[in-house]
């Protein structure tokens, strides 16, 4: 298992290198001159000289992609290129609303979507079979954005019961908490449309093989057959699932922080693109694609653990 | 010369029986058959809002021809105008008329997904292809950059491309048809190498095939049939992402109306006028909603485990 897990972390180092070199070079794309985008077009020519100084880009290519390197690696990320400000303080701000919204929408996708998705295997072709069916189809149709809207227009704006903006006081469970239901159910509902369809196809599978036959024949108590044999191989599918969705909240999250008006990462990253603050964009797609790495990483261990067949 | 005659339409009248069976499955199935139509809906109301090719023919500007007004035109005495029998959908902030709007949004969330997913579609099977077949250092190489693709998620990808791009349709279609290259390219990489270990395959190699020969006649008609349903899937997913980023202003620019940036502007009237942001979402949820059906019915009657 140790060997397992050494091994994947070093297959994952080159990787992370690639992505973060991709990312330097792709923001070097951009036309123009950053200091001359930071300034404005009618700023001195030695206020641009200034900026372009101070921000290192008077040095050669491959000097600017070492100190971009060494700064990360210090877990340097650097400063707004528009407001100045310290990147590391923002997101140490905002990384807790996001990461509080991800962890509630999953919990809500898989507290809801496994045990539908297996009472639905279990009676299939039944109405409740049908309806998560047609629930499901629309869960994974539906634009986050629009979800938000009409939970918005239901519980905020008609019954009045749940705020509609902001992020709540971090120090305040209560308000938190009502700030949080919104998107976290918007996100969370999504989950569970996809988290069900895979349950449902990955119990009705397993219940054919032969070891839920043999489970059965030896005499099995049935709860025991689904609960201990059929559903801890059918949580292979799912656990990946479960996984990719992690990553797809990256997205999923940035949408409900500008729909909802939250602090959070997604707020800094949007806010990056439309002021067209590159050293902010760099930095926050970097968190990102950490955060991609890391939940792969993760995944694939509590892979290992679920399949055992993996390891060996 | 009779027997020789027989076997040879014989494959021929497989063939059409088989295409008859598969007919016959997909018709069977009624929610395939609603995707069907969404989609056809959609793609026609869009295909013909206004007369573009009488225009184009006849060197004018087009005019309107399913949209019953201009859907930038600006009447101030209608600012959120409600539905009513002229305006079926109402007003929005400008008077303009929303239906009209609608009809004309879709054929940025069709060209963009559609678009988006034929651009991903030819370069990923491609690499899959060239990866699955050649096998080798090459494969490593193409694989390994894939991977690196994938671990910037889809959204965020989109976003940086984006911002270095700058906006338009081309630039949207580039920034979500690179994300689905990489997932075309895993897919098609190891129904190709899936597909190289059979016998037929080697006796193809074996009497000196080519192997552009052996990809076009062997490997390609085998993964088509999951090519076509990941399509018709994915596309949903392509729309999303393009409402997605008209939701967040960095679509069309202004007036073009997209579905996704007529929310993001209903949604600051939602008190007062709440069909500006309902009606929209209700069109990308059926458009959506409609390829997802689609590609479930497609993957039921191409799955031959399926077909009992």
């Amino acid at each position: 298992m140790l060997r397992y897990i050494v091994n994947r972390l070093m297959f994952t180092v080159p990787v992370l290198l690639a992505v973060l070199t991709s990312v330097f070079f792709i923001i070097r794309i951009v036309p123009g001159d950053p200091a001359v985008s930071a300034l404005g077009d009618y700023a001195s020519q030695s206020a641009v000289e200034a900026l372009r100084e101070k921000m290192g880009l008077n040095e050669p290519l491959y000097m600017q992609y070492f100190f971009f390197l060494r700064d990360l690696l210090r877990g340097d990320l650097g400063t707004s290129l528009i407001s100045g400000k310290s990147l590391g303080d923002q997101i140490a701000y905002a990384l807790p609303y996001t990461l509080e919204l991800m962890a509630a929408s999953v919990l809500v996708g898989t507290l809801f979507g496994l045990p539908l998705g297996v009472f639905t295997a279990l009676n299939r072709n039944s109405l409740a079979d049908y309806m998560g069916r047609i629930f499901s189809l629309l869960g994974l149709s539906m634009p986050s954005f629009f979800f938000a809207i009409i939970l918005m227009l239901v519980f905020a704006v008609k019954l009045g019961v749940l705020p509609a903006i902001g992020g709540g006081d971090l120090g305040n469970p209560v308000d938190n908490l009502q700030h949080l239901v919104l998107p976290a159910l918007t996100l969370g509902l999504i989950m569970v449309a996809s988290t069900t369809r895979l349950t449902r196809s990955a119990m009705l599978n397993v219940l054919s093989e032969d070891f839920v036959r043999t489970a059965r024949a030896k005499g099995l108590e049935e709860r025991a057959v689904i609960f201990r044999h059929a559903l801890r191989a059918a949580m292979v599918p799912v656990v990946s699932l479960i996984g990719l969705w992690v990553i797809s909240l990256s997205g999923g999250s940035l949408i409900m922080e500008v729909v909802f008006s939250r602090p959070g990462l997604g707020k800094i990253m949007v806010g990056a693109v439309m002021q067209r603050d590159y050293t902010t964009l760099q930095s926050m797609v970097v968190i990102y694609t950490l955060f991609v790495v890391l939940v792969n990483l993760l995944t694939e261990l509590i892979y290992s653990l679920v399949d055992p067949r993996i390891t060996h | 010369m009779e027997l020789d005659a027989k076997l040879s339409t014989q494959p021929v009248l497989q063939m059409r029986s088989q295409r008859k069976r598969l007919w016959r499955t997909f018709v069977r199935n009624r929610m395939a058959i609603v995707g069907l139509f969404i989609v056809l809906f959609a793609t026609l109301t869009a295909v013909f809002a206004d007369d573009w090719f009488l225009a184009f023919f006849q060197d004018r500007d087009a005019q309107p021809l399913l949209a019953p007004f201009e859907p930038n035109k600006q009447d101030i005495s209608r600012r959120y105008a409600e539905p009513s029998s002229q305006h079926l959908m109402g007003c929005d902030l400008y008077g303009r008329d929303y239906l009209s709007r609608i009809i004309y949004g879709g054929r940025v969330s069709l060209v963009v997904g559609v678009g988006s997913i034929l651009l991903g579609c030819a370069v990923g099977t491609l690499m899959g292809i060239v990866a699955g077949y050649s096998g080798g250092r090459v494969e490593n190489v193409m694989m390994r950059a894939i991977d690196v693709l994938i671990s910037f998620p889809g959204l965020i990808l989109a976003l940086l491309l984006l911002t270095v791009l700058g906006a338009g349709i081309s630039r949207m279609i580039l920034a979500i048809g690179v994300g689905y290259a990489s997932s075309f390219a895993r897919l098609v990489h190891s129904a190709t190498l899936a597909v190289k270990e059979n016998d037929y395959v080697e006796a193809a190699r074996a009497i000196g095939s080519s192997w552009p020969r052996i990809i076009r006649v062997h490997i390609l008609p085998n993964i088509l049939g999951e090519l076509v349903v990941v399509s018709s899937l994915w596309t949903a997913g392509a729309i999303r992402a393009e409402a997605n980023l008209s939701f967040l202003g960095l679509g069309v620019s202004p007036p073009t109306a997209a579905w996704g940036s007529m929310i993001r502007s209903g949604m600051s009237r939602l008190n007062i006028a709440p069909w500006l942001a309902l009606y929209p979402g209700l069109a990308i949820l059926l458009t959506v909603l409609g390829f997802n059906l689609l590609g479930d019915g497609l993957r039921d009657i191409l799955d031959p485990r399926l077909q009992q």
